[in-house]
């Protein structure tokens, strides 16, 4: 990549300062992992019996359901500014999260009651608004409480622990349901308490500490370097905004998991019931994957690794729709696609974090989440109409090669304003 | 609660501000808390749990219990016209496909041992869709025979909803629901298949023209659902045909490969054994969502008459004879048991109960 050249230069900074720096882990960073991995074992439990749920209750209904879902997820994306914007605001990103955390397990206990259309409606609205609250402020937690220089390895533990949870979850649906093939309430009820102990980690063990404190102090212990600091605010503020114009180029050309599954489905014809396996599969990809790739991302340069992972995006689509098939080019496309969240999600964070100015450090990576969940939603919509005019083969080729040309093009916006590790 | 924990943390790191950051915050936690947050954690794990097992005994008890109603297994299909369902009577035999004789709809049941969240029956062919607890949970259809015997066996794509046989039983239809394929992207869609008896592929009715007024309709976002099979015409058939919030009757033909619309506002068709009329769900508001009234379309002159059932459903209709309609309603809130109900074709007949613990009936004359 075009970025390769400062990314050495990031290296050899890096190789000088990690003998400064040892990396310690914040346990508020692994608490805060771990509320999101009972969370995520709550919601993902939750949302894999969802359907059948749903189309119990409401019958041919459930069709309109679809319509008001995509709404709330319009929602559930702007709410993320919003919440960070209160949490900066006020000083206190954890009530923020509290907030949020809390609604989606009220949500939870809605289920047990629920029965009528606008009642599943309001009730998964509830849970994805609270999903949508809770986000940008718990990121700002992570990042207070992360050593600026391993601001990706440590968003990538805390992804890691999220997604031990994320695969957990359906696993749990699944083995209820088979042990109690109508306890769905006994799947409320299990999900209902993964929330609680989430929520009751994070109200009891998760300190509400924001960084300015943190930050100005450090910035007053090395006084050598702080009109430079003020100075680079202007030019770090640019590359902020640089930096989520990329995003959201970027996530208009991410068609989601979904339709990559249904790309392997069309070339592989296998069983679309298949598909929460796909996920989990995903998902134990993205969490193996997200520590080695964050501690890259420290070592080499965060947006060169950011970059990186749209390729293994790329790649995973033109696996998905050369005619190869079998079950290693299926693994191979679960395997990319792990390493494209591994390398991005918290990368990404971590790049927000590092540019954002700390007192709006909770609207920035609100405003950054809510450019890729928008730019997705609309590139999913736009790819849906793509595979219905072209056909799935070339609809993915199609996206395949606009990523191939915006990369590079991202690679050249980015170059030299983000992604180095912090300047001593 | 949170108000005090988020002003103690706060005030901690405060008094050192100049150690690490990480240091401060752990022992900003006191033992106190984690001490809280343990018993939290137990308290919930210990009523999920017991939760859970309660209803796994309560489940398995209510297996192993004898059925509530008489019960009997069949080796195969009746001789006599009978009705198929599904039996929903708590107890052995739950959830499988059951005969009663057309004459005794009341009486004794036969089992065919077959568990079936949706069937249809002919004379000699049952359809049945199930849903197959694993990890994942799995969809599948199977064809039996009279004697019971399995013919056929294939994977659905999604959470069995409706299934029809054509009048010779040469044609099977179902319709699931096809569910978001993730909590980030959850549409809702169905698919509808017709397939033959000999496993001919006559595709997804999503893919075959779509006729409104001499045009092609071309959006995507189309759901069709709830195909009946025309008597006596080996291509024809009707469904629901709905796109950009519309619902409509069409009419569909199995070798041209085309829907054509026919009809506004009229869902999940079943049309009579004469052939004249087509029995449906109307909807009050006219869109995807709300009430459903039963209602009667004369195909001859397009008279619609609203039937007195006033009950929401959401079944598809099924004709016992040229002037009654049956079909199921919940029983109970939770949606495990439900009743057959029959009600005459015309205005303002009172529904009556038709078979008790019953979903998913099949008229076989």
């Amino acid at each position: 990549m075009s970025d390769r050249k400062g990314g050495q230069q990031d290296l050899q900074e890096t190789d000088g300062r990690a003998a400064l720096t040892a990396f310690r882990l914040s346990p508020v960073i692994i608490w805060l992992g771990i509320v999101s991995m009972l969370t995520d074992i709550s919601s993902e439990s939750a949302a894999a019996i969802l359907p059948l749920y749903v189309t119990g209750f409401l019958g041919l209904s459930t069709i309109a359901f679809g319509v008001i879902d995509g709404i709330n997820q319009g929602a559930s994306a702007i709410v993320r500014i919003g919440a960070g914007w209160v949490s900066d605001r006020t000083g206190h990103p954890k009530r923020v999260a509290v907030a949020g955390y809390g609604l989606s397990m009220a949500a939870r206990v809605g289920f047990l009651f629920a029965g009528g259309f606008w009642a599943i409606a309001g009730i998964v609205t509830g849970d994805r608004i609270g999903k949508g609250i809770r986000t940008a402020p718990r990121d700002a937690l992570i990042s207070a409480a992360a050593q600026p220089e391993y601001l990706a390895r440590s968003f990538a533990i805390h992804r890691m622990l999220d997604n031990i949870g994320a695969a957990a979850g359906p696993l749990i649906a699944f083995l209820i349901l088979m042990l109690i093939p109508n306890g769905f309430n006994t799947v409320f009820v299990v999900s209902l308490a993964f929330a609680a102990i989430g929520v009751a980690v994070l109200v009891l063990v998760v300190p509400d500490k924001i960084k300015v404190t943190a930050r100005r102090a450090g910035a007053t212990s090395r006084p050598a370097f702080r009109w430079y600091r003020l100075k680079w605010t202007y030019l770090k503020k640019q590359g902020l905004g640089r930096l989520v114009a990329v995003t959201g180029l970027l996530g208009l050309l991410t068609i989601g998991d979904g339709f990559v599954y249904l790309l392997l489905q069309n070339r592989e014809a296998f069983a679309v019931q298949w598909f929460p396996l796909l996920y989990v599969g995903t998902n134990v990809a993205f969490l193996v994957f997200a520590v080695p790739l964050g501690r890259l991302a420290d070592r080499w340069g965060r947006v060169p690794v950011f970059l990186a992972g749209h390729v293994a995006l790329l790649v995973c689509y033109v696996l998905a729709v050369l005619p190869l098939g079998g079950t290693a080019a299926t693994l191979g496309c679960l395997l990319l696609l792990g390493v494209f969240y591994a390398a991005t999600d918290g990368v990404l964070s971590a790049l927000v974090s590092q540019l954002a100015p700390p007192e709006r450090l909770g609207t920035a990576l609100g405003t950054a989440q809510t450019v890729v969940a928008l730019s997705r939603m609309a590139a999913a919509a736009c790819f849906g109409l793509l595979w219905y005019l072209l056909g799935p083969g070339a609809a993915a080729a199609c996206v395949a090669g606009l990523l191939a040309l915006a990369v590079p093009a991202a690679a050249v916006v980015l170059r030299g304003s983000a992604g180095r590790p912090v300047a001593p | 609660m949170s108000r005090s924990t988020a002003e103690t943390a706060a005030r901690v790191p405060e008094a050192t501000e100049d150690s690490s950051l990480s240091d401060t915050q752990v022992s900003g936690t006191p033992r106190r808390r984690l001490l809280l947050l343990l018993v939290v954690a137990a308290l919930a794990v210990a009523g999920a749990g017991s939760y859970g097992l309660s209803a796994f005994l309560q489940e398995r008890a209510s297996h192993e219990a004898a059925s509530t109603v008489k019960v009997v297994l069949a080796t195969s299909l009746p001789g006599e016209p009978f009705v198929m369902f599904r039996n929903t009577a708590p107890g052995q035999g739950y959830g499988q496909a059951a005969t009663v004789a057309l004459a005794d709809p009341s009486g004794e049941r036969a089992l065919s041992g077959q568990a079936c969240d949706r069937v249809y029956a002919s004379k000699e062919l049952v359809s049945c869709l199930r849903t197959i607890n694993g990890i994942p949970t799995k969809y599948e259809a199977e064809t039996y025979d009279a004697s019971l015997r399995r013919l056929d066996s294939w994977t659905l794509g999604g959470i069995p909803s409706r299934t029809r046989l054509s009048g010779d039983s040469s044609l099977i239809a179902t319709t699931v629901f096809v569910a978001g394929h993730s909590y980030a992207s959850a549409g809702f869609s169905t698919e509808t298949v017709i397939r033959g008896r000999d496993g001919t592929a006559h595709g997804n009715l999503e893919e075959f023209a779509l006729i409104s007024d001499g045009t092609r309709i071309k959006a995507s976002d189309r759901n069709i659902w709830g195909v009946t099979f025309v008597p006596g015409a080996p291509t024809g058939f009707y469904a629901t045909a709905s796109s950009q919030g519309h619902i409509w009757l069409v009419r569909g033909d199995l070798a041209a490969r085309t829907l054509t619309v026919l009809a506004s506002g009229v869902e999940c068709p079943s049309i009579s054994p004469d052939g004249t009329r087509i029995a449906f769900k109307k909807s009050t508001t006219g869109t995807l969502v709300g009430h459903r009234n039963i209602a009667v379309l004369e195909l001859a002159s397009g008279t619609q008459t609203v039937l007195a059932e006033e009950r929401d459903i959401d079944d598809q209709l099924e004709w016992l004879d040229n002037s009654t309609v049956v079909y199921g309603v919940p029983r109970d809130d939770a949606g495990q048991d439900s009743d057959v109900w029959a009600v005459s074709a015309e205005a303002g007949a009172a529904p009556r109960l038709f078979i008790e613990h019953a979903w998913s009936p099949a008229v076989v004359r």
